[in-house]
């Protein structure tokens, strides 16, 4: 038992420094955002100037403004149509060729979708825009809402459908008064990770958007100002896009705890 | 209800076969053309696309595609190993929380993460300025735009995934045949090894597939942390599509992308097929508690 301990000290100390490797660079961009000279080189006091220059940027807000209507927008396609699949999946036989093409989009590299779907709008000669990254969005986050529906799904006493039915209920009274009520904080965790999965994401963003600057995406802007150099506004962005990132993940962690218990 | 079924199911499969097998199949077709004179598809089916991808520019990029991808993997691991050792050996309410702490900096956006990286790495950066400050260095030590910078930067995205399917392998083992093996006297390098290790290697492979198949098509890290110095298969692929305009090349490494990836996933679960056949049984049905 002694002899474990330095063992253990040290698997504690390993996972203290890798805590710190994860956090120290997302920690630096918060600290410099507050930082009046917005440069790394030196701390010249406390200013929030960065984030009032955010503010007074009309491309950052239209591409925030953008990137909400997809990440909305597709949220909304991909919870209804995900969790009626995840509710189909869970009945009946189990097929692995039915899980495999559900598993397929959130295993597929992302510059493979992205090619691939800009191939099929230009085949079928579609115009490019915001409603076509909706689309290519709902592909991955029907996958991951299935999934997680899926989860709650199976931890779920099926003898309350049989009764509800048995006492009269239309299918539809019980998959509203029944069903949807047990199922909804597993739906809701599923609709807060397809909405952080598609604010996020970038790369099918860049290839489905078409050539219009009207359809730029957040991720999309970050991209181009970090290829375009170092600038302090960044920070201010990152520190904005990390606090609501973490606040979505830890309110979906939450609803799902709820959910399992 | 088996008509029931079909109409749960029916929007979401006609979404995923319109939208994910069709366009799949359309860049599979079209790695089989021709490219047109002005960046067009000649529909002459040909195997020239993946003659090219062989050949001495293109090889090049996929070997360095996956020699970045390999040291990504190789260094990623024994970094989530022992943290996913560690969070296993935590009281169980903790074990929860510390998982979520270490996946939490994953859901932040890909390329602010990245950007971090640039900050820290860079001539003017904290880093090289601070080594500088203690004058440790004259020169500022050159951290971005090469390979290292990538593997880093591959690295602290992903241990996450390594420290997730580490944590959910290991927790499985009960401590029986880990005390068993204290008893009988081995120590506790020796039951790491005989017992621990092998047992785990499942964890091991999934961490590593998914290391290894996230790196080899990613795009964004090779992009600006290695500043197009070492353009990996991710980036080849963008080139072909938007710069080259040769989208039956683009498609053709697309493909050849796809069809590693589904290798190593069909090796993995092989893998692990046959190590929950040798241990049945011999793992605890219940996640271990922590150690006494």
């Amino acid at each position: 038992m002694i002899a474990r301990d330095p063992i253990r000290l040290w698997l504690n100390t390993h996972l203290g420094l890798v805590y710190i490797f994860l956090y120290v660079p997302i920690l630096v961009l918060i600290a410099l955002s507050f930082n009046k000279s917005g440069m790394p080189t030196a701390w010249t006091g406390f200013s929030t100037e960065w984030y009032g220059k955010l503010i007074a940027n009309p491309k950052i807000l239209s591409a925030a403004g953008n990137s909400l209507i997809v990440a909305v927008a597709s949220t909304i396609i991909s919870t209804i149509i995900g969790t009626l699949l995840a509710m189909g999946l869970e009945e009946g036989k189990p097929s692995p060729w039915l899980d495999a093409l559900v598993a397929a989009p959130m295993i597929i590299p992302d510059i493979v979708l992205a090619i691939a779907l800009l191939s099929f709008y230009t085949l079928l000669n579609m115009s490019l825009g915001l409603y076509s990254i909706v689309l290519s969005h709902a592909v991955f986050n029907i996958a991951f809402v299935a999934m997680v529906v899926r989860t709650r799904l199976k931890n779920f006493d099926k003898s309350i459908v049989e009764a509800s039915i048995d006492l009269g209920a239309s299918e539809l009274t019980t998959f509203r008064r029944v069903t949807l009520p047990v199922i909804a904080p597993g739906v809701i965790a599923a609709a807060l990770l397809a909405f952080t999965l598609s604010i996020d994401e970038f790369i099918i963003a860049y290839f489905t958007a078409g050539a219009g600057q009207g359809s730029t995406t957040f991720p999309m802007q970050i991209y181009a100002m970090i290829r375009f150099g170092v600038t302090p506004e960044i920070n201010a962005i990152a520190t904005i896009v990390v606090g609501f990132s973490f606040f979505l993940v830890l309110l979906s962690q939450r609803l799902n705890r709820e959910a399992v218990a | 209800m088996i008509a029931r079924r079909t109409i749960l199911m029916a929007p979401g499969l006609g979404y995923l076969a319109l939208l994910l097998v069709a366009p799949c199949l359309i860049i599979f077709a079209y790695s089989l053309f021709e490219r047109g004179t002005y960046g067009g598809i000649e529909y002459n089916i040909t195997l020239e696309n993946y003659q090219r991808s062989i050949s001495s520019l293109f090889a090049r990029i996929f070997l360095d595609s996956v020699r970045i991808a390999g040291t990504a993997t190789l260094v990623a691991l024994p970094i989530g190993y022992p943290a996913a050792y560690a969070i296993a050996q935590q009281r169980r309410d903790r074990q929860m929380a510390l998982l979520v702490l270490a996946m939490l900096p994953f859901w932040s956006n890909y390329l602010i993460r990245t950007y971090a990286w640039i900050v820290l790495l860079n001539n003017e950066g904290l880093i090289n300025r601070t080594l500088e400050a203690a004058g440790m260095i004259d020169q500022p030590l050159p951290l971005l735009y090469n390979e290292f910078a990538i593997v880093l930067g591959l690295v602290y995205n992903y241990v996450p995934f390594v420290i997730l399917a580490l944590y959910s392998s290991i927790s499985r083992l009960g401590p029986e045949l880990r005390e068993a093996s204290f008893d009988l006297g081995g120590s506790a390098w020796s039951t790491f090894r005989r017992i621990t290790l092998p047992l785990t290697v499942p964890g091991i492979a999934a961490g590593a597939v998914f290391v290894f198949v996230l790196s080899i098509g990613n795009f964004v890290t090779p992009d600006l942390l290695g500043g197009g110095q070492r353009p990996m298969l991710g980036n080849l692929i963008y080139s072909q599509y938007l710069s080259a305009r040769d989208w039956p090349m683009g498609s053709a490494l697309g493909f050849i992308l796809v069809v590693i990836m589904l290798a190593l996933l069909f090796a993995q679960a092989i893998l692990s097929a046959r190590a929950s056949g040798e241990t049945e049984g011999r793992i605890a049905p219940e996640p271990a508690g922590p150690l006494p």
